[in-house]
């Protein structure tokens, strides 16, 4: 391949050296559209992503944004499922999606030569634009949805995660999954409605990063999004209220307890994001030198993983802890874990945690946009989450500027014993 | 526009293409015996440093089965210069992140970090080569660790079970017979002597090669590598056995029950490993048959099994030519609801009796070349991808001055060559089929597998 790699690499100018330009408009149709030029690869990566997450499942109906958005690509326009995959797999182009609470997305990858990418865009299109939604499609992906669940409330990690929602989120969408009677009750209709409602040009956010020109790009995001549907008007999400603390046990078979602790905390956009992020490097973001790693693997041996993570949603989305131990020492590791929780709210990171967890992210910063994927990643969530354009560009002194007191503060604000719920899975 | 001429602009991109070896990757061979393959990737300010043992679970014996993996949790544990958890705070401390992996072939550890920190990475990785303090105490408490690993990824995951069970009933001698973390027996009753000695055995620089990959000048790495790992001494290596396998004179089938809702099969076969790079044909066309079955959206276990006759609700493929033992083609999937664990076994036998009688499509084959050639465009966005496509590759024995003329020669098998292969290779008599045959959560008997078995 030596020919081609030199043509690769005649583009001298790097990603992350000469920082990252964000380009940002709004597409005639009405789609918000966030670009980054970079021609060292001859590829295209665009997602289009809505504010079509699980969170807008209407009442009785969980798992319908779910299976709407997996059934996009299965038949679009006047294709079939089949030559969809077929025209796809001829040019070798992906096209694939994601899911969760607020973000229905979907995503290709394709070679940035014209041939391939006119084909790729073509069908990316139809997918968003004119689903079939056919009878036959969705009954089979429907049996296959629930058959997945009821496999899935068989593993101890599935139960303790679907619980654990419903535990932190009483009352509000973030807590509901779906259920094999939920996905078994819907019909072509919801899905069709469904899609009409909520994947609208109003609230598409368009990432592009890739070999091709800011004008290309323009072209490219109106094409995808002119023949939207109109959609409705994003229906709010009810508030979330806070949980009473709780320990909820569930009997299972396993030979690991799968624990999960935690409670709703924080949303994108929140001011103490960063005093948070940095904050739980120490306490158990930071791979193999956090404190919860320290106590609960290192010191003691209760857990190959053990980790904490805050999720910022559009709404307060969880702080959570999790580890697996041996079933009958799950209550001591449950002790270890409370403590070392305890002891960080009270106390903060030292002044040597804090300095290490600054030297991680800020010298780390580059290994984060060091990719096309990583960096498709990150326009798609400020361009969904409205920050700021020169989000990774502040991203180090945002870091560089949190003192061990704001970390407290912050933990302070959004995690309290008072609301903490446990969720064990297999314990004795 | 036709399919023709949507394919045309990509192949013409690709003959550029030819078997010479990459022009950005460069090989020097340390007095040691340890090879350094440096490839240039100035994307990004990013490094991404491997060191490969080629010593793995194939290289175990029974009784002390996982000692592989477990010296690889063991690695972590500090040296004289570097004690304890510091070789971790360094790397992150640097911005970067580190990990290690044992698989059957070989052992492998790296970090990913900003460039400036690519020295210092090489001394801690070159000091713990030679100087590891290994300890009683150390190797307690990390003991426990991996029997806590074992535990998540096989002993609560159905279907990690069946492909243990799987390999334990498809190899009598060969030593793929065993899992990489091992049985839990042997992990359990490991001795800090056992990681120990197979730490003075293997860990040498003769066993050992480094993958650099990222934003560095080759001949400065090449510079920094004699002043780190060019000073670890030599040991001689034991002799090493390739080991073999009795040929299989009769299917071989064996359940495993477990908490589960679907049941699932996994079919293995045996089959030829990638030697000679040039003259081979049967893993090129294997590979490709892999890919006809599940190399694409529009591959045929897709779209005849799970959305045609519907009878699955997943179904896979999978062969890998570039290892150190035994070469497996395996087919698995979980039966939709309504079929059995038999109808799927006996339409994945079904798919392979396909191509032995009508063969593979023209169109078919075009799509699994295109998407290879893709690949190979795709890949170049991640170092970590590159870097472990090139160690991999040497893990097996090869040159990776020989991985483009591997694509050359995929490109160039034959629909002829993939039926053919498809009819010598898939006989039932070298056929192994595991069943997970699901336990309803409330008739499965709580499972306290490790120690509280054994008291």
């Amino acid at each position: 391949m030596k020919n081609l790699i030199i043509v690769l690499f005649a583009a001298a100018v790097s990603l992350a050296h000469a920082g990252v330009k964000i380009e940002h408009w709004l597409a005639p149709s009405g789609a918000s559209v966030y670009f980054a030029e970079a021609h060292q690869l001859p590829i295209l990566d665009v997602q289009v992503d809505f504010s079509a997450g699980s969170a807008y499942d209407p009442p009785g109906k969980a798992g319908l944004a779910a299976l709407t958005h997996g059934l996009l690509d299965a038949g679009a326009g006047d294709l079939d499922e089949e030559a969809i995959a077929g025209k796809l797999s001829d040019i070798a182009a992906h096209l694939g999606g994601s899911l969760d609470n607020d973000r229905a997305g979907l995503s290709l990858r394709t070679l940035s030569n014209k041939a391939e990418r006119d084909t790729a865009l073509d069908l990316m299109r139809l997918a968003l634009t004119r689903p079939s939604f056919a009878e036959a499609v969705v009954a089979r992906e429907r049996a296959r949805t629930v058959a997945a669940i009821q496999e899935a409330d068989t593993r101890p990690d599935s139960i303790a995660g679907r619980r654990f929602a419903a535990a932190i989120y009483p009352d509000h969408p973030y807590g509901v999954t779906a259920v094999a009677a939920s996905v078994g009750g819907l019909s072509r209709d919801d899905l069709v409605a469904f899609h009409h409602d909520h994947y609208s040009a109003g609230r598409a956010v368009i990432s592009i990063i890739g070999d091709i020109s800011r004008a290309e790009a323009e072209r490219i995001a109106q094409f995808l999004s002119a023949d939207l549907p109109a959609g409705v008007v994003e229906p709010p999400v009810a508030a979330v209220t806070l949980p009473e603390a709780a320990t909820i046990r569930i009997a299972h078979p396993a030979t690991q307890s799968h624990i999960l602790i935690g409670m709703p905390a924080v949303r994108r956009g929140d001011p103490d994001y960063f005093p948070l992020l940095v904050g739980n490097y120490t306490l158990g973001g930071g791979g193999f030198v956090s404190r919860l790693v320290n106590e609960v693997r290192e010191k003691r041996g209760y857990a190959y993983s053990v980790y904490s993570y805050f999720e910022p949603r559009k709404l307060a989305g969880p702080f959570q802890i999790g580890l697996q131990t041996k079933r009958d020492q799950a209550a001591d590791a449950i002790k270890v874990v409370g403590d070392v929780l305890d002891g960080f709210m009270h106390g903060g990171p030292t002044e040597a945690e804090l300095a290490a967890a600054k030297k991680n992210l800020i010298d780390g910063f580059g290994l984060r946009i060091d990719s096309n994927a990583k960096l498709l990643g990150y326009l798609s969530t400020i361009g969904f989450y409205g920050l700021p354009l020169t989000y990774l560009d502040e991203f180090p002194g945002k870091v560089a500027a949190v003192t061990a007191k704001q970390v407290r503060d912050a933990f302070a604000r959004h995690v309290s014993t008072g609301h903490l719920v446990t969720v064990v899975v297999a314990g004795d | 526009m036709s399919r023709l001429s949507l394919i045309a602009p990509l192949l013409a991109l690709a003959t550029l293409a030819n078997a010479a070896p990459p022009a950005d990757t460069f090989e020097k061979q340390l007095a040691n015996g340890m090879a350094v393959v440096v490839k240039e990737d100035h994307r990004a300010p990013t490094v991404v440093h491997m060191v490969w043992y080629r010593v793995g679970a194939i290289d175990e014996k029974d009784g002390t089965s996982g000692v592989a993996h477990m010296l690889e949790h063991m690695m972590f544990k500090g040296t004289k210069k570097v004690p304890g958890n510091a070789f971790n705070r360094i790397v992150a401390e640097a911005g970067g992140r580190d990990n290690a992996f044992t698989n059957q072939d070989y052992t492998a550890y790296f970090q990913i970090v900003p460039k400036k920190a690519l020295p210092e990475m090489m001394e801690l990785e070159a000091d713990r080569m030679a100087n590891l303090r290994l300890t009683a105490a150390d190797f307690a408490a990390e003991n426990k660790v991996v029997i806590e690993e074992r535990r998540m990824r096989t002993e609560d995951n159905p279907q990690a079970l069946v492909h243990e069970a799987l390999h334990a009933a498809m190899f009598t001698a060969h030593p793929y017979r065993r899992p990489v973390i091992g049985w839990m027996d042997d992990i359990e009753q490991m001795t800090w002597q056992d990681a120990s000695a197979w730490y003075r055995q293997w860990y040498v620089p003769n066993n050992a090669y480094l993958v650099v990959v990222g934003d560095v000048d080759h001949e400065q790495v090449f510079r920094l590598a004699e002043k780190t790992y060019g000073k670890v001494r030599v040991r001689p290596l034991p002799a090493r056995r390739s080991p073999s396998e009795p040929e299989q004179t009769g299917i071989r089938r064996v359940t495993v029950k477990a908490p589960a809702k679907l049941p699932y099969v996994a079919l293995a076969w045996k089959t030829p490993k990638l030697v000679d790079v040039d003259h081979d044909r049967d893993p090129y066309a294997l590979e490709v048959l892999s890919a006809v079955l599940d190399g694409n959206d529009a591959a045929r276990l897709q779209k005849d099994l799970v959305r045609g006759q519907k009878i699955a609700q997943s179904a896979g493929a999978g062969y890998d030519a570039t290892l150190r033992g035994v070469s497996t083609f395996i087919l698995d999937g979980q039966p939709a609801e309504g079929h059995s664990a038999v109808e799927l076994e006996a339409a994945l036998r079904g798919e392979l009796k396909r191509v032995q009688d009508d063969g593979v499509t023209a169109e078919e084959l075009a799509r699994v070349k295109t998407n290879l050639i893709a690949a190979q465009v795709y890949k170049r966005d991640s170092m970590m991808a590159q870097a472990m496509e090139i160690g991999g590759f040497m893990a097996s024995g090869l040159r990776w001055q020989d991985y483009d003329k591997v694509i050359d020669q995929l490109r160039s098998v034959t629909a002829d060559e993939v039926q053919a292969v498809a009819k010598k290779y898939f006989g039932e008599d070298g056929l192994t089929v595991a069943v997970l045959d699901p336990l309803p959560l409330d008739k499965a008997p709580v499972r306290r597998s490790g120690a509280a078995v054994r008291h």
